[in-house]
């Protein structure tokens, strides 16, 4: 499938790639965040906290946030051609407010008979090591 | 082999939480997609949740004085395990009917189970924690499944 070409059902192949993203989560986003969850934890609002008692190099970005930008990057890619079905993926790293991030995916497998495709998606950090890897399943409409 | 995991501990497994009935509004669908910063125009406006909108809608909404010193509030499905630090976990999400404002929904979670691996730097507990949400007809809307590592 070409880049331009929106995905279909009778055009997605394994090897597409997705449109890849760039993410700079700052202070403001990590609160807002956290505040829509009512999730207190220090280590994403208190720098002295996060930094001096547990040890990071900074605020923690919050784990779930990076599963969310997964699911974002494979619903922008399908927009109206299917539905994502299931996700699985785990933080394997941890990040922080100031670095920048960069989601995208690849199609590993397409079903024509069920319209099923599996998507391979990732957050890579700057220096391009994938800090959540996980695995989406779409159905395509026909 | 020695194990950290006790008969009283195991006993655990199938351990459930008392259901949970939450309503979806418009208006936390909008915070939510805002604050994950979602570009879909039906998120934003609040017209349908968007995925893992769930995680927000449940997470447990405690008082002040349940909250830890460092911010967190206690997991109280969890027994206390015999090792305490968290390390990466991992979900899977079944989303098997979209979400809008106005829907009230229930999720029930489960401690599904409780194992142990003999890792390179020492022993790891695993626990896994099924939570499955439903609407007020009784029809699964999503299912949730983490496993956590303690170290």
């Amino acid at each position: 499938m070409a880049l331009s070409e929106k995905p279909s059902g009778a055009n997605v192949q394994v090897g597409d790639e997705l449109p890849g993203r760039e993410l700079k989560p700052d202070n403001v986003q990590l609160f807002l965040y956290n505040a829509a969850l009512w999730n207190a934890h220090r280590i994403h609002f208190d720098h002295p906290y996060a930094t001096e008692v547990e040890g990071y190099p900074g605020l923690v970005i919050a784990g779930p946030m990076l599963g969310d930008w997964l699911n974002q990057c494979v619903e922008e890619w399908l927009a109206d051609a299917g539905r994502l079905t299931s996700i699985e993926y785990s933080n394997r790293a941890a990040s922080y407010i100031g670095e920048t991030l960069y989601s995208g995916g690849t199609v590993t497998a397409v079903d024509p008979a069920s319209g099923e495709v599996q998507i391979e998606v990732f957050i890579k950090n700057e220096a391009g090591e994938v800090i959540t890897p996980g695995v989406a399943t779409a159905v395509m409409a026909r | 082999m020695t194990t950290l995991l006790s008969d009283e501990l195991l006993a655990n497994i199938g351990r459930q939480s008392v259901p949970h009935r939450e309503l979806v509004t418009r208006r936390d669908i909008r915070k939510y997609a805002i604050a994950t910063g979602n570009r879909q125009r039906k998120y934003l406006d609040g017209d349908q949740a968007p995925p893992m909108f769930h995680v927000a809608l449940f997470w447990d909404v405690v008082e002040l004085e349940d909250l830890t010193p460092d911010g967190v509030s206690i997991d109280t499905l969890l027994p206390k395990f015999p090792l305490e630090r968290a390390m990466a976990g991992g979900l899977k999400i079944d989303y098997l009917k979209p979400v809008y404002p106005g829907d009230w929904l229930t999720a029930t979670r489960t401690l599904t189970n409780i194992y142990e691996k003999h890792g390179r730097s020492g022993p790891l507990i695993f626990y896994e924690v099924d939570m499955r949400i439903v609407n007020d007809a009784g029809e699964q809307v999503i299912r949730e499944q983490t496993t956590r590592i303690l170290r």
